[in-house]
């Protein structure tokens, strides 16, 4: 069986001296890259020949593939080097299409981490993900077929995620005579389209490789097939290019993790290093406060460094006794990060969800999470053509470039590669200060990705007027607090009715307020949204600030509104203070609401000519915990604004 | 390089920088680790370790002591028992939890020792369901723990190679493929929603080999179960059976015999087979592993009788 001397060659050529042999490999570096191609362009076979030439496949492993080989193999009783990684497949059948597999190898120089992604719908989200983390991106191009658009796709995405090494691998050689005028027409024709998507600013950037993965040609050893070409095999790329030479030179920087405090002594900040170097006596800026301070000492349990560089996990003590804590990010005083709170980004969307415009989100980036709230789109890039399209949302696995609001500063840098842009041109980046992850706030997941490139002059310029008569003045002046009665139900529940007759007590009393109503607002202030999931959202938002601010003038705004998400309702409440947001749910069974009818829209939903409609053919999110719930079939709408009249003067709202 | 001389003749600390050389692949993986253990600590609310004493445990403790230093780890190690561990293992955790000053948890599922349990009446496969399985989701029940540090690594098995370095668990402790997060960077996202909880694998990224590198670099202690001695053995469906205490349970005509073995997993000890080995170091347990010669391999592959290998580690024992 010649494929097994193959394996096993290399045993002998392994000195048997063990220490010799761990002086060796404990001395490797690691690189990380990501493989991309579509179906059937041998990206398995290719993987799982390089994990077989690496000769770490366990014995194990290689018998299990020589019986898989014979079994299920479409090499004819050769071994079919796929199948060492037919994770990815069984998945594809369970219908799972989430992943990224991670896949190790080593050789005598370095240690590798490939990230591979399968090539289906689920693309973006698969290749971004592998190729945040990655050193070096492999694409994979059939020789037969030449630049597809999936090679651009993959293309786009490998620069946008800031990569800058890129093999351009022309795989299926044997099966065009090892032509080199097939390689000569590829290769000019990537370079030219690599120019326009800022790949190649270095020559030395696009390494073109011609390849047979399944008999081995230029994997490890030179081809005497190709005696035309003479640049590395793939295996030899890979153990030499230099990747990580650039880090250590940016600015210091490090989010800190943990502040370390095993005793009164002893104050440390726990991180690891992200960017540059540091070493005792370095001036240090601490953002976003601004502090400054000098490194005392890095701390290890192997002892304190003189210097660490980026990359290693260390905790840092400063001179001075400054205030910092997890979510900061520690730079040189030389050249510290930007803070702002407003900013453009490219914004990957990663969930089944679209994403909402003006719906509260989470950001983390660095080791800090912020609240968010994305913009409607400038636009959505078309990954196959690059064509930048108009859009009101991003759907799962759309690109697009959106201006965020933040609701408070954060320390960053512009993400390196497309994102940098004209206008920081100059400037290295980091991706680990640049990029982003948006969560959902109910949900907990991960929703969405982004990449900063700059801060908006906006943030940097508004601040707010000092005003002297502020809502506490105006609350002396009336003689109640001011609140929002936040009325949310279906259509026909009673909202209208029960807010009305509230108001009018409400005024009786003496109380300062003001009725605002779904219906009068659509036909001012929201006169240009529909009843899209995007525009309920920004109705909403419009809303809650309408509401605020009447808050801040000292009313008691009634607010009736279907309000069907609970993202939104938490947004009106979170626009206010704690203990003045009231969230009424005007409750009635959906065929209750249904016979009531008002406004005779139930049926024409039903008829279908009302889209969109909620309760029908849009989801009401029932209220998690309301503070008061109000069931209008079971009480008259005199006896429900009693009841929240009732709650307000309990919570000291009103008298 | 520009830029570091820059900064040094603006007044920085020092007249020259050292730039220390590219961290190697260890490093990167240790810091990696860290950076992992220090985010979820700092994102969970009752963090616990799973302390299970084989090597993979013992690299990851190793690992949270270096994060934290100088401070102790900020969780307690946690042991969901069978009863039927080696003794060794036992005295062995029981000193580490003492010297590192940790909290050392021990869980015995009630059920298990109400009913006696044991692999030989019960079958391996419910002995280890009932003690570990249902054993570990009583103890986060009780105990709360919304994140446990756990040992595994993606390149134990091809199914594996997917998994997330930060895995969520519904309230009922399952693992739903959909609910799981995509991870960009090094951002890892922790939070959970009530009842939830999430495993976390500091040593995804890690190899067989690379932990076996690292052990010997930074003289991790280990039970001593893996290195070679002669030990009383019985050869059960061809399985190397070491008799650890009284409580094994001959069978006609068994008679143990001393043989040289050492043990490449760990786990209870009337279900995990031993193997034929004169490693009696570190140094030899890496070349057996990863130096063996040409007849050795093969003879192995000619064994081979084509079911997965996690299978066949499964019928051995190894749990
Ligand atoms: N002739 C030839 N066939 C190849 C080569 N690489 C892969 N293949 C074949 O192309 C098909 C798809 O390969 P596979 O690795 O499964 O592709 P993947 O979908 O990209 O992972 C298989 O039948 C392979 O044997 C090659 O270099 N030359």
């Amino acid at each position: 069986m010649a494929a097994t001397d193959t394996v096993n060659a290399p045993a002998e050529d392994i000195a048997a001296d063990v220490a010799e042999y761990l002086e060796a490999n404990q001395n490797k570096s690691m690189l990380r890259f990501i493989t991309c191609g579509s179906v059937d362009d041998g990206k398995s076979t290719l993987i799982g020949r390089l994990l077989y030439e690496s000769h770490l496949v366990f014995e194990d492993h290689l018998a299990a593939l020589e019986v898989d080989s014979a079994k299920v193999g479409t090499q004819g009783g050769d071994l079919d080097f796929a199948l060492l990684l037919d994770g990815l497949s069984a998945e594809r059948e369970q219908g799972i299409t989430i992943d990224v597999a991670y896949r190790f190898f080593t050789t005598e120089k370095r240690k590798f981490i490939v990230a591979d992604t399968p090539g289906h719908e689920q693309y973006t989200r698969n290749m971004v993900t592998g190729a945040s983390t990655a050193d070096v991106a492999v694409i994979l191009v059939d020789a037969r077929k030449g630049v597809l658009t999936q090679t651009r796709r993959h293309s786009f995405l490998v620069s946008l995620l800031g990569l800058r090494k890129v093999v351009i691998a022309i795989n299926k050689m044997d099966l065009v005579d090892y032509s080199k005028d097939v390689y000569d027409s590829i290769r000019e024709e990537y370079l030219e389209f690599a120019e326009r998507i800022g790949l190649g600013a270095d020559p030395g950037d696009i390494t073109f490789i011609p390849l047979s993965a399944l008999k081995g040609d230029n994997v490890t050893e030179p081809s005497a097939h190709t005696h035309w070409y003479h640049g590395p095999t793939l295996m030899g790329f890979l153990e030499t290019v230099e990747v990580d030479d650039e880090r250590p030179s940016q600015s210091f920087r490090m989010p800190v993790q943990w502040v370390n405090r095993p005793n009164l002594d002893f104050r440390g900040f726990s991180g690891q290093i992200v960017g540059g170097t540091v070493q005792p006596g370095d001036p240090i800026r601490v953002l976003p406060s601004g502090t400054t301070s000098t490194v005392d000492r890095i701390v290890t349990m192997d002892g304190d460094l003189d210097v660490a560089m980026a990359g290693q996990s260390v905790t840092i003590t400063l001179a001075d006794e400054i205030d910092a804590s997890r979510g900061d990010l520690l730079c040189t005083a030389d050249a510290p990060a930007e803070v702002a709170d407003q900013f453009e980004a490219h914004v990957v969307w990663m969930h089944e969800d679209a994403m909402l415009p003006g719906r509260p989100y989470l950001m983390k980036i660095g080791t800090r999470t912020v609240g968010v709230t994305i913009a409607n789109p400038k636009y959505r890039v078309d990954v196959n053509n690059l064509e930048h399209l108009a859009a009101d949302t991003l759907e799962l696995n759309e690109i697009g470039v959106c201006n965020l609001s933040l609701d408070r500063p954060i320390p960053f840098d512009p993400y390196p590669g497309l994102a940098i842009g004209e206008r920081n041109a100059g400037q290295p980046g980091n991706r680990d200060t640049g990029g982003f992850i948006i969560i959902d706030k109910i949900t907990q997941n991960t929703v969405g990705a982004g990449l900063l490139h700059f801060a908006l002059r906006r943030s940097q310029n508004i601040h707010w007027q000092d005003v002297q008569v502020d809502k506490q003045t105006r609350i002396e002046r009336q003689g109640h607090r001011p609140g929002v009665v936040w009325f949310t139900g279906l259509s026909g529940a009673g909202k209208s009715t029960v807010a009305n007759i509230v108001e009018q007590k409400l005024h009786a009393a003496g109380v300062r307020t003001y009725l605002l109503d779904g219906d009068n607002v659509r036909h001012g202030l929201n006169r240009d949204l529909g009843f899209t999931d995007v525009d309920r959202v920004e109705n909403i938002r419009r809303v809650s600030e309408v509401a605020g601010l009447m808050v801040d003038a000292g009313l008691v705004v009634l607010a009736s509104f279907i309000s069907p998400f609970r993202a939104e309702r938490r947004l009106a409440r979170e626009r206010v203070e704690d203990g003045e947001f009231l969230e009424v749910h005007v409750h009635a069974p959906l065929d209750v609401a249904e016979s009531r009818d008002p406004k005779g829209l139930y049926a024409k939903a039903r008829r279908g000519e009302l889209a969109n409609f909620t309760g029908i053919d849009s989801p009401y999110e029932l209220p998690e915990s309301p503070e008061v719930a109000l069931d209008t079939s079971t009480m008259t709408a005199e006896e429900a604004a009693d009841i929240v009249i009732a709650e307000l003067r309990s919570r000291g709202l009103i008298d | 390089m520009t830029d570091i001389a820059e900064k040094s003749e603006t007044g920085g600390a020092s007249a020259v920088r050292i730039t220390p050389e590219r961290l190697t692949h260890l490093e990167r993986l240790e810091a990696e680790a860290i950076q992992i253990m220090r985010e979820a600590a700092a994102e969970a609310d009752n963090p616990a370790m799973l302390y299970s004493v084989g090597k993979d445990s013992s690299v990851m403790l190793h690992l949270a002591v270096k994060a934290f230093f100088p401070s102790t780890p900020p969780f307690p190690l946690v042991h969901v028992d069978t009863m039927w561990k080696f003794q060794e293992m036992y005295s062995f955790r029981d000193a580490t939890a003492e010297k590192l000053g940790m909290d050392l948890v021990v869980h015995h599922n009630p059920e298990c020792i109400e009913r006696d349990i044991n692999p030989f009446d019960h079958g391996s496969a419910l002995h280890t369901d009932m003690w570990k399985t249902e054993g570990l989701k009583q103890l986060l029940d009780e105990k709360k723990y919304d994140l446990c540090f756990g040992g595994a690594r993606r390149d134990e098995e091809k199914s594996r190679a997917k998994e997330r370095v930060f895995s969520i668990r519904s309230p009922q402790h399952q693992w739903d493929p959909k609910r799981q997060r995509p991870e960009l960077w090094q951002l890892y996202n922790g939070r959970r929603s009530p009842g939830e909880s999430i495993r976390v694998f500091p040593l995804s990224n890690w190899t067989e080999l690379d932990l076996w590198q690292y052990i010997h670099l930074e003289s991790i202690p280990l039970v001593s179960l893996y290195l070679a001695k002669e030990r009383p053995v019985v050869e059960r469906d061809g399985a190397l059976i070491v008799i650890d205490d009284d409580r094994f349970r001959f069978e006609p005509g068994e008679e143990p015999e001393m043989r040289l073995v050492r043990f490449r997993t760990l786990g209870c000890y009337p279900i995990t087979g031993a193997i034929e080995s004169d490693a009696a170091s570190l140094p030899d347990i890496i070349r057996e592993l990863f130096l063996a010669t040409t007849s050795e391999r093969q003879n192995r592959v000619a064994d081979h009788d084509g079911v997965s290998s996690l299978e066949k580690k499964k019928q051995e024992g190894h749990f």
